[in-house]
């Protein structure tokens, strides 16, 4: 008779958490670099704004609710020719990675956006007053007086790409939801599939947590 | 210091802004250095877009602006840094970066224009003292009172050294003790650094406790303007006259009397002189008192008094009050 925590394999599942914090630290990374200035540019150039273009916002917001629009089982199995000439496989961690951040970053960009929409535009009038060039606008007032929406908008973010690394396993890319399809689903190993989606849930918990007390740290509203 | 020539503006683009009609047209000002210059207005009127053409925030569709010797719209965009940073402003809802600390804020258009960070700290300490917020550097600007974020928004005005001071309805969100002591300390900054200042505001008790001259603006256009006591006293277009008894009440109205109404204007020391009763006594006419008013206009006391004459010699008591340095206006024969 076998008893309930018999199919698991501590050092696979150490392994397999090991991935899934590397491909959610990596992506999460790219997300934040690519994402944020995005969002500050579709931001920018909106109605109203400093920079107001409105083709290129068009453009802008075109291609990122098209990236959005793409289920992201679709995007990472499309991506793959694009994924091997950027990192040399579709495999593994580094495989998952491109896909994670095509689909994160877009999301993120518009998170970023509305978080950038929230500034007082007054703050924003004063500091031009003030003989403050367009750069320093952005750099001085608008990204600090956004920082505990912008915040809020990353921790959004590292929980909707916990989720992604799970359906990364389809590619071979390793990870706790991997484990839970292969073995806990496919293979009808109950316990495997809870023991992951307990750590899952501590991960995504983990996030929020530290996500709220940070925004909380550099709110002084 | 600044002047206004033939200006207009007209919101264009489909913005929130834009209903058809100028916001301002034909404006002609003139701003004396050290002055305190009040621009009265309903909202609407175009106060807050003229106000915004003097730091180059908005650009007029015609005319030209010209502000310490530079035509605003003319300037490059280093010209209008450069012009902003002689031209400082605050806000009716102060604007204060919620981000930083008190001293922070009052730190951030020195940190614009680039100083050293040792001069920025001394600058920041002393400016701070002088609005009395010394013990405040280290609060965020939600951590304070509406008359406090005044004080804080008044000190990053005056950072840079600036000559003019423009002030967007500066207390139209306080209450009324603290708007006194915020327009006590605009009053002294004029003074003691003989900061040009141009406010705007829809109360006219504003413009009495510390304006020099006003502006009455309607619908875009200056319908009148002059020295606040001539405004104030004996305001000659309806537009004046609306603000200045939503201030101070008309007197004398709706009161139902006989003989002849006029209203008397007091200045300086006739203000306190006995001589209602010396004009009735020497005379004889009587007088029923409609309404009347003692105030300041900035420093000095004025009063003004509705009466009803009659009997007696009323053309005399006229000119006895004239002979006095009391200003007759006929309001209208009662009883008639």
């Amino acid at each position: 008779m076998s008893g309930f925590m018999d199919n698991i394999d501590w050092s696979e599942i150490g392994q397999a958490t090991l991935d899934t914090l590397s491909m959610l630290g990596g992506s999460m990374a790219l997300t934040v670099v690519l994402g944020l200035p995005l969002g500050v540019i579709l931001f920018l150039t909106g109605k109203g704004q400093m920079l107001q273009n409105r083709v290129a916002n068009g453009v802008l917001s075109l291609v990122i609710n098209i990236l959005r629009s793409v289920p992201f089982v679709i995007l990472l199995i499309v991506m793959i020719p694009l994924t091997v000439a950027l990192v040399g496989t579709s495999l593994g961690v580094a495989g998952a990675i491109p896909p994670l951040v095509a689909g994160a970053a877009p999301f993120f960009a518009r998170l970023v956006e509305t978080a950038l929409r929230e500034v007082d535009k007054g703050v924003i009038e004063a500091s031009f007053a003030m003989g403050a060039k367009r750069r320093q606008v952005v750099l001085g007032a608008l990204l600090p007086e956004a920082m505990p929406g912008l915040i809020a908008a990353a921790t959004v973010t590292a929980i909707a790409l916990v989720s992604y690394t799970a359906m990364a396993g389809v590619v071979g890319a390793g990870g706790l939801g991997d484990l839970a399809i292969r073995f806990g689903y496919q293979r009808f190993q109950t316990d495997v599939m809870v023991v992951t989606v307990v750590l899952l849930l501590v991960l995504v918990q983990a996030l929020q947590m530290v996500g709220d007390a940070v925004v909380r740290r550099v709110s002084h509203r | 210091m600044i002047t206004f020539q033939d200006v207009s503006k007209t919101y264009a683009g489909g913005g929130a802004k834009d209903d058809g009609r100028a916001a301002l047209s034909g404006v002609d000002l003139s701003v004396a250095p050290g002055e305190v210059f009040g621009v009265i207005g309903a909202s609407g009127a175009g106060k807050s877009t003229l106000i915004r053409l003097i730091n180059g925030l908005e650009k007029p569709s015609g005319g030209k602006v010209v502000v310490d010797g530079d035509d605003v719209a003319a300037l490059g965009v280093e010209g209008l840094r450069s012009l902003r940073r002689r031209v400082g402003m605050i806000f009716q809802h102060f604007n204060l970066l919620s981000s930083k600390t008190v001293a922070g804020n009052v730190a951030f258009p020195l940190k614009l224009a680039g100083k050293p960070d040792a001069e920025v700290k001394a600058r920041t300490a002393e400016l701070l003292a002088r609005v009395g917020l010394s013990d405040f550097a280290n609060k965020y600007p939600a951590q304070l009172s509406g008359g406090q974020k005044q004080r804080v928004g008044i000190a990053r005005a005056l950072a840079t050294g600036p000559k003019v001071l423009l002030c967007d309805e500066a207390t139209s969100a306080l209450d009324p003790e603290t708007t006194e002591q915020i327009l006590e300390l605009i009053s002294n900054l004029n003074r003691e650094l003989g900061l040009t200042i141009v406010l705007i505001t829809h109360e006219m008790d504003v413009v009495r406790r510390v304006c020099d001259r006003v502006a009455v603006l309607e619908g875009g256009r200056v319908v009148e303007s002059g020295p606040v006591e001539q405004v104030f006293l004996h305001p000659a277009s309806a537009t004046a006259r609306r603000f200045v008894t939503e201030a101070e009440g008309e007197p004398g109205e709706g009161a139902v009397v006989g003989g002849r109404v006029v209203r008397l204007t007091f200045k300086g020391e006739a203000t306190y002189k006995p001589i209602l009763g010396a004009v009735a006594r020497e005379t004889g006419v009587d007088y029923s008192i409609l309404g009347g008013r003692i105030h300041r206009l900035r420093e000095t006391p004025y009063g003004q008094l509705t009466l009803s004459l009659t009997g007696g010699d009323v053309e005399a008591a006229i000119r006895r009050f004239q002979a006095d340095g009391v200003r007759v206006d006929l309001v209208g024969e009662a009883g008639r």
